[in-house]
């Protein structure tokens, strides 16, 4: 059993747990997700982990109540226990020194962007951070993300903080004062698209991480799959990070409504 | 012990064989497997067959001619002494049977339930050359097994710890297999398991009508009883990075991680909504309990289902989706049914249960509705042509037969790739262009010394009892290295 150490509400509907797991706290990297199951007879779906503390011996997740499985899980309290966590698993990100790396985020995309805006700053690179939501109270990580930052830039799509907008014109201001080398961006499978649009007309390598219907997590099930570059691959042990210009997002899309 | 009490020369064998001519041995019909109604039974999930009463094991152990030569054990591919089992049901001992299978086999309830026997000991049996039907030797070793689960007494002894730790990574058929000759010869054996629940394929992938979870925790419990230690929820080169498992402690590994990756055709249309591996749709029923109250996964309910491959996980799949609900569950297999990989008894239990076998057809693209969920599938017909590389005759397009077949589920079940977890993340481990462990064939070391693979693993797609096989050798093979150190 996987013990609740701590819990933060950071909005009506995202939580973030600390969750006792010592060994996968220990081998994971960032861009790595779990399986988590809440409780017997419960589903197994996909979590990246948003950051872990392998003295401490926990890994933290960032949950949005979506659906039946992501309303147990936060509706877990400390002390109570997840049935089954099970990972690292997944890909690790790439990481290297590129020079100036945009890093985008949406709603609780913001969560598995945290540790891959670390990395890409202890590696030696510009980084620049977008942050995106709706509504100024569903901005997630501002305080995490700063200081691994060189600059945060804000966006809600009705102005009640930082700029009036969406993701894309937050990226595509950077891109349109400075040279940009690498964006990656994670959140809802839109936004990923449209980011992807953006950064392809301007020619700048993008890597998204998805976040697809998963079973076993483990390779097994390929109910996963996605079309990258007209192949299909499996985001459990192909992924979940890809390069976003081959990603068939409009099938992904499709695909997420399965159960809908 | 027992295989002394038990030998051909033992005075109690050389009389049954002396009570009985050849002649009236081969008098005695072959027993029929009681099975449950077909029209009740793809209502529920209960086991199809119902096994045979002791009467009927002592009468049909009495056709067994108890050959000086049998053939049976070499058509079995961990050679159980199959008449020593058999003759002792005759005699009405049948702990003493079970005693004899468990000697080579670690898991006799479940290779009573699925291994193919018409293709192994049963092909090879004396009343073949008779024109005659043959020993039921799987119903026989079902019956051995499940009765001395349920009357027999615990014999079971921990053995004597030599205190050498050993690990596991997967808990299938063949991890079981390894873990149980292991712990006998006394290894202190820890069971690693990526998923939630222990029996990996026999759980998430063999339906409860074919093999009950049941029989498979009264093996797990076995295993417990001798010591094997169980951790759920760990993949070792994940979860535990395989060079970690020397500072853990652990002298030795043996890889049976299992036949990873579903294959998928790669025809149009084949993401389509409603279009899934077989081992999404068996595991989502089998290990996540979609359908059944108390369970959150959810699965497809297919009216219309077509289920593309003609092997075992096949059947399974097929069957599964009648009890689901389908009206329409077709099979839709390239070649003709004499091909088909799958044992004889699970296309006869599909066709029992109203299974339609669209045979010489093949899929060539899926159309989908305006919402991506599959509506229809273009199926090609074939003809078969001149043998291929696999000895049998392959399947040849006839041009122009293409025909629209409205469905609204489809279960892909063409075969799986390795597992690529664990090849992946050990430094060194030598692994064929199938993404298999390469292995030496008699002991199962890999290229990494201490690293032991079996099952699917190493093979990419086999069955229940060549895994076990591969255990037991690897086992043999381990326990003989670590104990010569």
């Amino acid at each position: 059993m996987f013990k609740i150490i701590e819990k933060e509400h950071f909005s009506e509907n995202v939580v973030k747990l600390v969750v006792e797991a010592p060994l996968i706290a220990r081998s994971r990297k960032p861009g790595h997700f779990v399986i988590v199951r809440a409780c017997e007879g419960g589903e197994r779906i996909p979590l990246t982990i948003a950051d872990a503390d392998p003295e401490k011996g926990t890994i933290t997740l960032v949950v949005q109540q979506i659906g039946v499985s992501t309303h147990k899980i936060c509706a877990l309290e400390p002390g109570e226990c997840l049935a089954d966590v099970v990972g690292p698993l997944g890909k690790a990100t790439h990481i290297e020194k590129v020079g100036t790396v945009v890093c985008c985020g949406g709603g609780v995309g913001v969560a598995p962007l945290l540790p891959i805006i670390k990395a890409m700053k202890q590696a030696g690179n510009r980084v620049v951070t977008v942050l995106a939501a709706r509504t100024k109270e569903l901005i997630i990580l501002e305080e995490q993300v700063a200081p691994w930052s060189d600059e945060v830039i804000i966006m809600t799509d009705d102005g009640s903080y930082g700029n009036k907008g969406l993701v894309t014109e937050g990226v595509e201001s950077v891109i349109n004062r400075e040279k940009v080398d690498l964006v990656v961006t994670i959140g809802p499978a839109v936004m990923m698209k449209f980011v992807s649009l953006l950064t392809e007309k301007y020619g700048i390598p993008t890597m998204c991480s998805l976040n697809t219907i998963m079973v076993d997590g483990t390779g097994m099930c390929g109910a996963c799959r996605v079309s990258v570059d007209g192949k299909t691959k499996f985001v459990c042990i192909d992924g979940p990070e890809f390069d976003a210009h081959k990603v068939n997002f409009d099938e992904m899309i499709m695909r997420l409504k399965a159960y809908n | 012990m027992s295989a002394e009490k038990s030998e051909r020369d033992a005075s109690w064998r050389a009389e049954l064989r002396g009570a009985m001519n050849a002649k009236e041995r081969a008098a005695i019909p072959r027993v029929k497997m009681p099975e449950l109604d077909p029209a009740y039974r793809v209502t529920c999930n209960e086991e199809v067959n119902q096994g045979i009463s002791a009467e009927q094991a002592v009468l049909e152990a009495t056709r067994c001619m108890d050959c000086p030569d049998p053939q049976c054990v070499n058509g079995c591919p961990v050679h159980i002494d199959i008449p020593g089992f058999i003759k002792n049901i005759q005699r009405g001992d049948f702990s003493e049977a079970a005693a004899t299978l468990r000697l080579s086999s670690a898991l006799p309830a479940v290779c009573g339930r699925v291994c193919p026997q018409e293709k192994q000991c049963e092909s090879r049996c004396i009343y073949h050359k008779m024109k005659k039907e043959p020993v039921a030797i799987g119903y026989l070793e079902r019956f051995a097994a499940d009765t001395d689960r349920m009357f027999g007494k615990n014999k079971v002894e921990r053995p004597h710890s030599n205190g050498i730790k050993v690990a596991v990574a997967g808990s299938g058929p063949a991890g079981l297999s390894f873990a149980g000759d292991m712990a006998r010869r006394g290894f202190d054996v820890t069971v690693f398991e990526a998923l939630h629940e222990i029996g990996g394929v026999l759980k998430y992938g063999i339906p409860e009508f074919r093999l009950p979870n049941e029989i498979v925790d009264a093996e797990i419990a076995a295993l417990e009883a001798l010591g094997v230690k169980f951790v759920k929820d760990c993949i070792i080169g994940k979860t535990i990075p395989v060079e970690e498992m020397s500072a853990d402690g652990f002298k030795g590994l043996f890889v049976a991680s299992g036949a990873g990756l579903p294959r998928f055709m790669g025809i149009p249309g084949e993401n389509l909504i409603g279009i899934m591996s077989s081992n999404e749709y068996l595991t989502r029923v089998n290990l996540m309990g979609a359908g059944k109250k108390g369970f959150d996964t959810p699965v497809a309910h297919g009216k219309i289902a077509a289920i593309i491959g003609g092997g075992n996980t096949a059947m399974d799949s097929v069957r599964t989706a009648r009890r689901m609900g389908a009206e329409r569950a077709i099979v839709v297999y390239r070649r003709s049914e004499d091909e088909m990989p799958a044992r004889v008894e699970e296309i006869k239990h599909a066709k029992q249960e109203g299974v339609e076998f669209m045979t010489l057809h093949n899929p060539v693209e899926y159309l989908g509705d305006e919402r991506g969920h599959v509506r229809a599938m273009l199926v090609q017909r074939m003809e078969l042509g001149e043998p291929d590389e696999s000895g049998r005759r392959s399947p040849v397009p006839v041009e122009g037969a293409i025909e629209e077949i409205p469905v609204d589920m489809v279960i892909v079940s063409v075969g799986v790739s390795p597992n690529p977890l664990i090849p992946e993340s050990v430094p060194g481990l030598k692994v064929s262009r199938r993404g298999t462990i390469e292995v030496n064939d008699s002991t199962m070391e890999s290229s990494v010394d201490g690293l032991y693979a079996g099952g699917d693993i190493v093979r990419g797609g086999a069955t229940v009892i060549l895994a076990m096989g591969d255990g037991k050798r690897a086992a043999a093979a381990m326990a003989d290295a670590l104990l010569a150190q």
